[in-house]
């Protein structure tokens, strides 16, 4: 690999810019896709306070989606191509169900009273509408695509898990930022979700060899199964330590309730460095590789000095604010 | 007109992007509005620009979730449905599509939360810079989504290898020919659009009695915006349209229903263009007013449509679109003029009354930026078929592949949420007006001040 040309490299770096801003996506958004799929289970006052939990954060959240596609679109046109039109119908559910969530924000608070409930309901719908057709997304890309029964099977495994990890990552940014009695709830919302969410985890990973044989060749062959043992360990160890901390209200008064959040997230990173072990260096798997898909060179370069200059800038901004609104959730009010 | 994949993923992608383009319209000059209510308030300290900025703040971030979330539906648009499109011409509107993602969403998106529920949070001034930077954010977007669709109108600066778009200066591709005429011509839409939108709902509030004191100060910001811009308008749309003559002359012909090639080519105020007899029944018209107008001389020549042979777009869409957005255009200017002279009549009181006629035309004019944004749309796309880029590429080249029942479906389903958003969204707009806060909450302070140190 260090023999590589700079005209080999770009096309890496591109990819390794559209995996985390997904990565990040997924995590960001996770959270507050999560949040509106517990909303159902609070009382009125309380799904107030989780939305402010979120309120300030959801709109830069998802921004991380659209840089993701964006790169897909500006440096792999013909992978961008290929993978929405494969994916065309799931996209438009996701997008709905983002487009009910991302208004219900707002219409539930503006609107007359009377529809707040309705509001409510939309902002249910469309957060579960959103994460299981991601999740379903995802099950269809790892397969290829492959419309057969077992492909079919896949996806729809991946479209209940999805959403429950998302509701743990949920349950675990309540539990930082809400207190009193929201907050033991999030603790048991989060125990609630961890076993089921744990086993379909554990049968996806099962189930991929399955429908995707070359996987199986790069994970088990002689040396590397060595290298790779760390990777299911620590997931294990994550999720024991969500275990612990979600059985014993102690830890969490004490708080310690934020080991919820990390080792989800911890999970979600893991899980994502695998999957992406698996299927480099293709990005249509089995059709096309990333160097097959990219633009030419001369404009990758134009970009490359874009992501390059604004890409630290974005990262500075976006602590920055989450920072503004470190701590527990309060009322938000636009004075 | 046949319904396949090509003809309804058309449609499919008019309707999503209309439906986007209303509210960028709004938030792009709404949050330059904002931003002036902030800054009146710190150097006057009177409450009443309080009020104007905590109303329009709550529109503002009602329209901006309206406009992102259509937006990431834009952002899959190109993907799911012009496949082609980007295979082909990936090369250029790749990185302007990613500059804008880099230097304008995040910075939007990201301090959107400071603007919108920083205060108390964070010091007067680093909120105003936020505000500032969620201003510049939008307009940014502005900036390169329309340098990417100029270039689809008057591309430059490229070379084409194997099918493909190469871009060879840079420079030349942004700043492309029609561009800096469409850009400066949509930040003035968009100040129209605010301003009408604003001055409309304060009318509503005057009319219904639910005033605030915000609404004064915001009205009268409103109205002599609009005064001024309106005026900017027509000068920036003559030049945009001599630029259209340069460079898509069919364009220009169908705009103005001109029939075969003349010199001293009469105006057609109106009238209904007929394709098959390549002549507009019933037509009205000034004698050498479109040479006078688009070559600024009386005798100058204009080429027909009918010298385009098929390369020409569907005359009549464009035609009428084109008096529908000079129309509004015409209105908006009498009815902001004379607002502004009635106003500027009692500039002295704190206090505004205008006649109840006046209010109710104001009422009946809130959405009008709407409808001359997207008929000037519709004149500038529609103008252009059959291409997508300009000359070269033929919409049909990059059409989607996907089974036409798909593109049906999915069409219906964003037509019916489109459809519920938009009623939605007037009736809360209405609802917000008639039951507004009278005092606008005073900001938490102190408790989480300085907790980022700022
Ligand atoms: C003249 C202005 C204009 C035009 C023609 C377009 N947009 Fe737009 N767009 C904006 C002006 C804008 C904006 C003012 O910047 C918005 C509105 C609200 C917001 O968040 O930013 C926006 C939001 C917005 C977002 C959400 C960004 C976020 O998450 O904050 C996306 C992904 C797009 N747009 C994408 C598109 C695409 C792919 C377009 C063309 C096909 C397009 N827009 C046309
Ligand atoms: C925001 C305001 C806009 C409106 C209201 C609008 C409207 C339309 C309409 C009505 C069509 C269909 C024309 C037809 O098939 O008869 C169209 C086509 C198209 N427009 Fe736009 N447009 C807008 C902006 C843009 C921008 C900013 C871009 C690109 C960056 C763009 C790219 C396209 C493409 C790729 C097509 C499809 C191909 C075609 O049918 O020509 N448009 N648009
Ligand atoms: C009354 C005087 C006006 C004139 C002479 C005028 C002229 C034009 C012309 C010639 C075009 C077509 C550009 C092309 O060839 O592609 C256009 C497009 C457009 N117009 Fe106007 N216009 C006027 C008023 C308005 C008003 C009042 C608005 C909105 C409030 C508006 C919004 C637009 C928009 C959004 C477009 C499409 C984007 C673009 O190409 O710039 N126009 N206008």
């Amino acid at each position: 690999m260090l023999g590589m040309t700079w005209a080999q490299w770009l096309p890496l770096i591109f990819l390794a810019v559209m995996g985390l801003a997904l990565l990040t996506y997924v995590i960001l958004d996770g959270y507050d896709l999560g949040v509106g799929l517990l909303l159902p289970l609070a009382d009125d006052s309380e799904k107030d306070t989780m939305i402010n939990s979120i309120g300030p954060f959801w709109d830069a959240n998802e921004t991380w989606l659209v840089l993701g596609v964006g790169v897909l679109l500006v440096a792999f046109p013909m992978a961008h191509g290929l993978v929405l039109q494969a994916l065309y119908l799931p996209v438009a559910a996701m997008l709905i169900g983002l487009i009910l969530r991302g208004v219900a924000f707002d219409f539930r608070v503006k609107a007359p009273l009377q529809y707040k409930a309705f509001w409510n309901r939309a902002f249910f719908a469309g957060s579960l509408l959103a994460s299981s057709a991601q999740g379903w997304m995802l099950g269809s890309y790892i397969t290829g695509f492959d419309k057969g029964p077992l492909g079919l099977a896949f996806s729809l495994g991946i479209a209940v898990t999805l959403p429950a990890a998302y509701t743990l990552l949920g349950a675990g940014w309540l539990i930082m930022k809400t207190e009193g009695a929201l907050q033991s709830k999030a603790v048991s919302w989060a125990h609630r979700v961890l076993w089921p969410m744990g086993i379909a985890l554990v049968a996806i990973s099962g189930a991929t060899p399955l429908v995707h044989p070359t996987v199986v060749s790069k994970w088990f062959a002689m040396p590397q199964v060595f290298a790779l043992m760390p990777v299911p360990l620590t997931c294990a160890l994550a999720f024991f330590a969500v275990r612990w901390v979600v059985t014993h209200p102690d830890l969490v008064r004490a708080g310690h309730g934020w080991v919820v959040f990390a080792a989800t997230v911890l999970i979600f990173v893991l899980a994502f460095f695998g999957l992406a072990y698996s299927i480099f260096p293709d990005i249509v798997i089995g059709r096309m590789t990333v160097w097959q898909a990219a633009i030419s060179t001369a404009s990758l370069n134009v970009v490359f000095v874009g992501v390059a200059v604004t890409l630290p800038v974005i990262i500075v901004y976006t602590v920055f604010m989450y920072r503004v609104f470190w701590g527990k959730a309060r009322a938000l009010t636009y004075g | 007109m046949d319904l396949d994949a090509l003809m309804l993923s058309r449609i499919q992608f008019a309707a999503n992007i209309s439906f986007h383009i209303l509210f960028p319209t709004i938030t792009i000059a709404l949050c330059w509005f904002l931003l002036f209510f902030r800054i009146r308030l710190v150097r006057t300290r009177d409450p009443a620009w309080e009020e104007a900025y905590y109303f329009w703040t709550k529109v503002f971030a009602l329209t901006f979730a309206l406009g992102v979330v259509s937006g990431i539906v834009m952002s899959f648009q190109f993907g799911t449905n012009w496949p082609g499109f980007m295979e082909k011409t990936g090369n250029i509107s790749g990185p302007l599509l990613g500059y804008e993602v880099l230097t304008a969403f995040f910075l939007e998106a990201s301090f959107l939360g400071i603007m919108l529920f920083g205060r108390g949070r964070v010091s007067e001034r680093v909120h105003l810079t936020a505000t500032f930077l969620v201003a510049l954010g939008t307009t940014l977007s502005a900036f390169w989504i329309l340098s990417l669709n100029s270039w689809m109108q008057t591309p430059a600066g490229y070379e084409i290898v194997d099918g493909q778009f190469i871009p060879t200066d840079w420079f030349a591709v942004v700043f492309n020919p029609s561009f800096p005429y469409r850009f400066a011509h949509k930040l003035l839409a968009s100040a129209l659009t605010a301003s009408f939108l604003i001055a409309g709902l304060c009318a509503w509030q005057l009319l219904k009695g639910t005033t605030t004191n915000g609404t004064h100060k915001a009205m009268r910001a409103a109205v002599a915006t609009a005064a001024v811009v309106m005026p900017l308008q027509f000068i920036a749309g003559d030049l945009h349209g001599l630029n259209t003559l340069e460079h898509q002359p069919a364009k220009v012909a169908a705009m103005e229903g001109v029939w075969e090639t003349e010199r001293g080519a009469p105006l057609t105020l109106f009238g209904f263009p007929d394709e098959d007899a390549a002549t507009t029944h019933f037509a009205i018209k000034i004698p050498k007013m479109a040479s006078l107008i688009l070559t600024h001389d009386m005798d100058g020549e204009i080429a027909g449509i009918r010298s385009f042979g098929d390369g020409h777009p569907p005359v009549a869409p464009v035609f009428y679109a084109f008096r529908i957005m000079v129309g509004v255009g015409s209105l908006m200017l009498l009815v902001s003029a004379f607002t502004a002279y009635r106003l500027w009549r009692q500039r002295r009181e704190k206090r505004i009354t205008l006649p109840r006629p006046l209010l109710w035309v104001l009422s009946a004019m809130t959405f009008s930026g709407w409808l001359a944004t997207l008929s000037g749309w519709y004149v500038t796309e529609i103008g252009r078929q059959p291409f997508v880029v300009y000359g070269l590429v033929r919409a049909g080249e990059v059409a989607t592949t996907v089974p036409p029942p798909f593109i049906g479906l999915t069409l219906v389903a964003y037509l019916l949420v489109y459809g519920l958003l938009l009623v939605t969204y007037v009736g809360v707009l209405k609802y917000m007006a008639e039951n507004p806060v009278k005092h606008a909450p005073v900001p938490v302070t102190s408790a989480g001040l300085g907790k980022a140190g700022v």
